[in-house]
């Protein structure tokens, strides 16, 4: 361990400013990425079962005539 | 070897390629980024002239790599597209763009907090600083492209163009701490040499820069397949797939 206790860890010596907006910056950019990739593979899946529905209809009337 | 290579290049071989190895490199990545981080700001030393602002090297350095490496992996794929037409190669550009903006961003940011305990200053106009703006812009202009354009071909091509011009700024974001003079120091890392700070400091390091890079591959391989089944939705067997559930 490179600090005594909690509260000099979250000092970082009198940088904890500096250091904590980096890492905070940094964790905010990655887990919005994967929140993205998230929502965005569930609006693609809706999509892809959205035009293989109408596909089914689409072979049943062809099947119907 | 080239059918093997041919059936990657299909929408249909990669998607399955990519079905199976994105879980393992969002494992790898979360890992290694936990590990790094935990490493990084708890136990690796502080620095006997920064004290403990140089933690920020942490995420600075692995997010200016990807910016590059992501930027350079995106020309190339560019030229890809453009010369041989294939369109995965369009698909995974579009697929990791987003990536490369944020870590330019992060590169960024984390570079102007650093400087202010370290050089006094947020910011210098100078050209490591400068070169690294204007690869953010460059990728906020392929994006941008591609927002305005929507997906048609012509939005591709000339995503691609803008790409391969703004490529002459990755050497220049390379050499600007040798060629001019400027506050930034040269480069942490190198192939050739041993690098100048103590193991405690730099594997910490290059844990993080790994983490990165499985990040990168991960979110590519899974934006990539998102792209393919948007753009493929009526294909035969994209559609078979909805049997399979999610």
């Amino acid at each position: 361990m490179a600090f005594d206790s909690w509260q000099a860890f979250l000092a970082m010596g009198g940088h904890g400013v500096y250091v904590w907006s980096a890492y905070g910056v940094a964790l905010l950019l990655l887990s919005g990425t994967v929140l993205q990739v998230r929502l965005e593979r569930r609006r693609v899946w809706r999509r892809v079962s959205r035009q293989a529905r109408r596909g089914r209809q689409r072979g049943m009337d062809r099947g119907a005539s | 070897m080239w059918a093997y290579l041919h059936k990657l290049a299909s929408p249909q071989g990669f998607y399955a390629l990519s079905v199976r190895l994105s879980p393992w490199c969002w494992g790898l990545a979360l890992t290694l980024m936990v590990v790094g981080t935990i490493w990084g700001l708890g136990f690796a030393p502080a620095d006997y002239q920064q004290g403990n602002s140089f933690r920020i090297i942490y995420v600075h350095v692995p997010a200016a790599l990807l910016a590059q490496s992501i930027y350079v992996t995106m020309a190339v794929a560019g030229l890809v597209f453009l010369v041989w037409r294939i369109k995965l190669a369009d698909m995974a550009a579009t697929a990791m763009a987003p990536l490369g903006a944020a870590m330019t961003f992060l590169a960024l940011f984390s570079g102007a907090v650093w400087g202010v305990p370290t050089w006094g200053t947020w910011w210098q106009w100078d050209a490591r600083l400068t070169s690294m703006l204007l690869l953010l812009f460059l990728y906020f202009g392929v994006l941008a492209l591609r927002g305005a354009l929507g997906g048609r071909q012509s939005a591709a091509r000339a995503a691609s163009v803008l790409t391969l011009v703004g490529v002459i700024n990755i050497p220049i974001i390379q050499y600007s701490v040798e060629w001019w003079y400027t506050l930034h120091q040269p480069a942490t890392f190198s192939v050739t040499s041993r690098p100048a700070m103590p193991s405690d400091m730099w594997l910490p390091l290059l844990v993080m820069v790994l983490g990165f890079y499985c990040l990168f591959l991960a979110v590519t391989l899974t934006r990539t397949r998102h792209e393919i089944l948007r753009r493929e939705a009526s294909r035969r067997w994209v559609r078979a797939l909805t049997g399979e559930g999610s």
